[in-house]
C-alpha cells in the first residue's frame, strides 16, 4: 500500500506485523493469564480449550511475545533512547494530559510517554520470561527449588499485573490521540497529526526531503521504509 | 466442579461458591506412631495395591529408601534415616511420608482450577484429577513437599487418604495392612487421645522425655499427625518441617495482592474513561493540518509533487426547509 501524498509514514509492514504479533500474544497472555489469576477469570480458558490447554498454550505463547518484542526492542532502539528534551516534555506532563499540546516542548519520533512503555515493557517482558520459565514445570520442573519457584510465580503475577497497566496506558494513548491507529494498521499518518505530535520529527523529515534524501514524507521521490 | 453429591465438602479451590455445609461428618486422622514402626512398607505395598499404582523399578542407591521419592505413582514413601543421638548411639528413624491433610491447605489455596482440590468436612483433602490443569501451583503452595506432578498425564497427585475408603466406612489401606498398630485411623479426637497416652508411655517408661504428638499448628492441624520420640527435634525425621506454615510467598500472591491488583487495573481503566469525559479526544485541529503543510512545502519545496485538491468540506448543517 502506497501511502497517500499528504501523509508520512510511521510503520512500514514488517514493523506493523511485528506490531500485531505482539499485541496478539499479549492479549491471549491476559486472558489465560487472568484466568489462573482469578478464579472468577477462569472462564476465558474456554477460549484455549480449556484449562489443561490454556496452562499448556500459556507459556509457549509467551516465547513468541518475548521473541516478536525482542524484534521490537532492537528496531526501535536508536528511537527510544533517552533525549534531553525529554525532560522538559515531562515537566509538562500536565499539560499533555489536559491535551495542550501547544504547550508542550516539541517531540521528536516518540514522546517520553511512549518511550516509557517501550521500556517498561522490555524490562517487565525480560521478568517475566526468567520467571515464567523457572515456573514452566514442564520442562523446567528440576532447575530449580521450590521456594524459587515460589518466588519466581509471585514475581510473575507482579510483573505481569504492571504489564496490564502499561498495556491500558498503550491502548488508552491510542484510543485517546485521535489519529493514531492507522500508523499501524495503513502504517501512515497525516501531516497534521505529525505536525501535531512529532513536530521535530517531521521537521527532520521535511529536511531530509528537501535535501532528496530519502524520507518519511510520502509523495518525495525517495521515500524510506526502514522503522527509522 | 468435584461432586457436591455427597455434601461433604467444605472447602473446593479457586471457587468463591459456598460448598454445601449440610452434613458436617466426624473429623477424621490418621495416627503415624513411628516409635512403633518396624519399616516393613507393608503400607506401601497396600496403597499400591489399593490405588492400583506400579512405579517402574528404580535402582539401589544405599538406605532402604525406596523408591527415593514420593512420586505420581507413589503417594506414600518409608523414609529411614539413620541419627546419632546425644549418648552416641544409632538411631533408626522410619517416617512413613505422605500428605498430611491440613486444615489450612497450601496446595488448595495455591491452585487455580475450579474443585481441581477440595476438602471435606472429616478434614480430608483430595485432588479431583478430572479438573486438574497441571500447572503445579499445588507443589508451591505445600509446606510439605507432597503434591507430585505426573509426566504421564500432566496432572497432580497425592495421597487421598483414601477417601473412596473411607467414605464407605472403611480404613484407609496402608492402616489396614500395617501389622504393628503403628498406623492408626479414627475420629481425630480418639487418635489424639490414643497419641497422649502414647506419648505420656514413652515419657515415663519408655526414657523419651522429647516424645510427643506432631500436630502442626501452623497449618490449623493435620488429619495426619505422627507420634515422634524427639517431638523437639522432628527435622531429624527426614526433614519433617518444625513449625511448618504456608509460605508468605504464598500468602501474598494469593491472598491481599489479588484483590489489591484488580482494584488497580479497574481504576486505571476507570480513570481512562474519566479522562476521556473530562478531556474529550485529542485531535488534530485545522490549524495543524494547514502548519504541518506550510512545513514540508517550504522545507522541500519543489521536490514534493503538488497535493490533489482538497475534498469539498463537508456540511454538518442541514439545508433548511423552505416556510410554508
Amino acid at each position: 500500500m502506497r501511502p497517500p501524498p499528504g501523509t508520512v509514514l510511521r510503520y512500514p509492514p514488517f514493523s506493523r506485523f511485528n506490531h500485531w504479533v505482539t499485541a496478539v500474544c499479549m492479549v491471549l497472555l491476559v486472558m489465560s493469564g487472568l484466568a489462573f489469576f482469578y478464579p472468577w477469570l477462569y472462564w476465558l480458558t474456554v477460549f484455549f480449550g480449556g484449562g489443561q490447554m490454556a496452562r499448556a498454550t500459556h507459556p509457549w505463547i509467551g516465547v513468541v511475545l518475548f521473541i516478536s518484542y525482542a524484534i521490537m526492542v532492537v528496531r526501535f532502539f536508536r528511537h527510544n533512547l533517552p533525549h534531553r528534551d525529554d525532560l522538559r516534555w515531562l515537566r509538562a506532563l500536565g499539560h499533555v494530559a489536559s491535551g495542550r499540546e501547544e504547550l508542550v516542548p516539541e517531540v521528536g519520533r516518540y514522546n517520553p510517554g511512549q518511550k516509557f512503555v517501550y521500556w517498561a515493557n522490555a524490562f517487565l517482558i525480560l521478568i517475566l520470561l526468567v520467571t515464567g520459565i523457572i515456573i514452566w514445570d514442564w520442562y523446567f520442573y528440576n532447575w530449580t527449588t521450590i521456594e524459587q519457584k515460589r518466588v519466581a510465580v509471585l514475581i510473575h503475577s507482579i510483573a505481569a499485573f504492571f504489564t496490564i497497566l502499561v498495556l491500558i496506558l498503550h491502548v488508552y494513548s491510542a484510543i485517546w490521540v485521535r489519529g493514531t491507529m492507522p500508523a499501524m494498521t495503513r502504517g501512515y499518518v497525516p501531516v497534521g497529526w505529525v505536525y501535531r505530535h512529532h513536530r521535530k520529527w517531521l521537521r527532520q523529515e521535511a529536511e531530509l526531503a528537501a535535501q532528496g534524501k530519502p524520507s518519511a514524507i510520502a509523495g518525495a521521490p525517495a521515500v524510506r521504509t526502514d522503522p527509522r | 466442579m468435584t461432586d457436591l453429591q455427597s455434601l461433604n465438602v467444605i472447602r473446593i479451590s479457586a471457587s468463591d461458591a459456598n460448598p454445601p455445609q449440610l452434613r458436617q461428618n466426624v473429623e477424621v486422622a490418621k495416627l503415624i506412631d513411628v516409635t512403633r514402626c518396624i519399616g516393613c512398607k507393608a503400607c506401601q505395598s497396600a496403597c499400591m495395591e489399593w490405588n492400583d499404582y506400579r512405579p517402574p523399578v528404580g535402582y539401589f542407591n544405599g538406605t532402604y529408601t525406596n523408591p527415593h521419592d514420593l512420586s505420581h505413582d507413589q503417594f506414600t514413601l518409608m523414609r529411614f534415616d539413620e541419627w546419632v543421638n546425644d549418648e552416641g548411639d544409632l538411631e533408626w528413624l522410619i517416617r512413613k511420608d505422605g500428605c498430611m491433610h491440613c486444615t489450612d491447605p497450601g496446595c488448595l489455596k495455591a491452585c487455580p482450577a475450579p474443585g481441581a482440590i477440595v476438602q471435606y468436612s472429616n478434614g480430608i483433602v483430595d485432588f479431583i484429577e478430572e479438573n486438574c490443569i497441571g500447572c503445579g501451583y499445588c507443589v508451591k503452595g505445600c509446606p510439605f513437599n507432597i503434591p507430585r506432578y505426573s509426566p504421564v498425564d500432566k496432572r497432580a497427585y497425592k495421597c487421598t487418604l483414601c477417601s473412596d475408603r473411607v467414605s464407605y466406612g472403611l480404613e484407609p489401606a496402608c492402616i489396614k495392612a500395617c501389622p504393628t498398630g503403628a498406623l492408626l485411623f479414627g475420629s481425630k479426637a480418639d487418635m489424639t487421645d490414643v497419641a497422649n497416652g502414647r506419648v505420656e508411655e514413652l515419657r515415663g517408661q519408655r526414657g523419651f522425655p522429647n516424645a510427643g504428638l506432631y500436630d502442626p499448628p501452623g497449618v490449623g492441624g493435620t488429619h495426619v499427625m505422627y507420634v515422634l520420640h524427639h517431638a523437639d527435634k522432628p527435622e531429624i525425621y527426614s526433614n519433617l518441617p518444625k513449625d511448618p506454615h504456608i509460605s508468605w510467598l504464598v500468602q501474598v500472591w494469593k491472598g491481599a495482592y489479588k484483590p489489591l491488583a484488580v482494584a488497580a487495573m479497574g481504576l486505571a481503566i476507570v480513570g481512562s474513561f474519566i479522562h476521556a469525559v473530562i478531556y474529550g479526544p485529542n485531535e488534530v485541529d485545522p490549524h495543524d493540518v494547514e502548519a504541518g503543510r506550510r512545513m514540508v512545502d517550504r522545507r522541500s519545496r519543489g521536490v514534493i509533487p503538488p497535493r490533489p485538491p482538497e475534498p469539498p468540506p463537508v456540511s454538518h448543517v442541514k439545508p433548511e426547509e423552505p416556510v410554508k
